[in-house]
């Protein structure tokens, strides 16, 4: 029987939608998620003189910051895999971090001041990511310094590995930590990123 | 290995044939607030999903679940509300009124089935899955309605199109 060859296509061009009203539904999607706690995750992205960087945050804070580099689908996969696949485009939630990373980028702001989730990382990582914060804008530290400053001298290379994985990148300032002799270093966004950000903090 | 997709993927995948189908079953107006329904109760639920499940029929399942409360709301409702946004009720770009007309007059079963299997691709194990009864009464249900949309909305029979 020779049934409707293009009947699926014509069916299917009945109830087109446009991108618009898509879009439309779908931050009406995320608003009802929000409202009822089942958002576990929401993210957005903002463009920045490092390139695109994904935000990311649980309801306890930012859990993650993403260069272009780390690739943003792997990261919202391993997001999924790691804390909840409840995960939408839900630009609200990161509106008062991307706003600060605005000012920041533009010099008028010196430090961050938004609830953190720190879920990502653990052990001496942890214990390292949360002293970067002390290294003050615009100056920089050896990652001597800094494994001094985590409690154990010794773990210098340690210290590479905290900043290499460092979740919240440009809000947890490993981009402070350089090398005793003068060098910048390795950054997980890539060298110029580093440099860009050490520029940028160095003309304020 | 439990890879499961962010569910932001998901929507993004599925959003549009879940928008098709409800549609379909309940037409332009309604079909926001199912669409709505189901993608939010399908978040709740989207844990405990196992990850190699059909997502597709998974979401046209709870869709028509949803497509039943709706119809139900609505025929509660003395006088329609004015609570659904305006782009709802507009037709947009590349709609085609015969055919969704000749569609929404099919019976319930024969619309569902039609929708199930040619707008979402399921197969009609998955359709009779959905509607309850066999495999047969849904390849049935919908050869009906495809003979009806056929006889009432003659564009289908005379128009040529490549084979999927």
């Amino acid at each position: 029987m020779n049934t409707n060859h293009d009947l699926p296509r014509d069916l299917a061009r009945a109830y087109e939608a446009t991108p618009e009203h898509l879009r439309a539904l779908q931050a009406r999607l995320a608003a009802a998620a929000q409202a009822e706690g089942i958002l576990d995750v929401a993210y957005r992205t903002v463009d920045s003189p490092v390139g695109s960087l994904l935000l990311a945050a649980t309801e306890a804070g930012l859990v993650r910051v993403a260069y272009a580099s780390e690739n943003h689908d792997t990261v919202l996969q391993m997001l999924s895999d790691r804390i909840s696949p409840r995960i939408l485009n839900a630009p609200a939630r990161l509106d008062t971090v991307a706003r600060e990373l605005d000012e920041y980028f533009a010099g008028q702001r010196h430090s961050f001041d938004v609830p953190l989730d720190w879920r990502l990382s653990a052990g001496f990582r942890s214990t390292v990511l949360h002293r970067l914060p002390e290294i003050g804008y615009g100056h920089t530290a050896s990652y001597a310094a800094v494994a001094q400053l985590a409690g154990n001298p010794r773990a210098i290379r340690a210290v590479g590995t905290a900043c290499a994985t460092n979740p919240l990148p440009v809000v947890v300032p490993c981009h402070r930590v350089v090398r005793s002799d003068g060098g910048m270093g390795g950054y997980l966004g890539g060298v110029e990123a580093k440099r860009t950000l050490l520029t940028l903090e160095a003309a304020a | 290995m439990t890879l499961k997709q962010p569910f932001e993927t998901v929507v993004a995948v599925h959003g549009s044939t879940v928008l098709r189908v409800c549609r379909a079953v309940l037409g332009t107006v309604d079909a926001d607030d199912a669409w709505s329904e189901t993608f939010l109760s399908a978040m709740r639920a989207y844990p405990d999903l196992p990850a190699d499940a059909n997502v597709e029929a998974w979401l046209v399942t709870i869709a028509h679940r949803k497509a039943i409360d709706v119809t139900r709301a609505t025929s509660r409702r003395a006088i329609p509300t004015g609570e659904l946004p305006e782009t709802a009720t507009t037709p947009e770009a590349g709609h085609d009124p015969d055919l969704a007309d000749a569609l929404a007059r099919l019976p319930d079963r024969q619309k569902q089935a039609v929708a199930y299997h040619y707008l979402a691709g399921l197969p009609y194990t998955e359709v009779a899955a959905i509607l309850g009864g066999s495999t047969d009464a849904a390849r049935r249900a919908a050869a009906d309605g495809i003979a009806t949309l056929r006889r009432t909305y003659p564009g289908v029979a005379t128009r040529k199109g490549e084979h999927r």
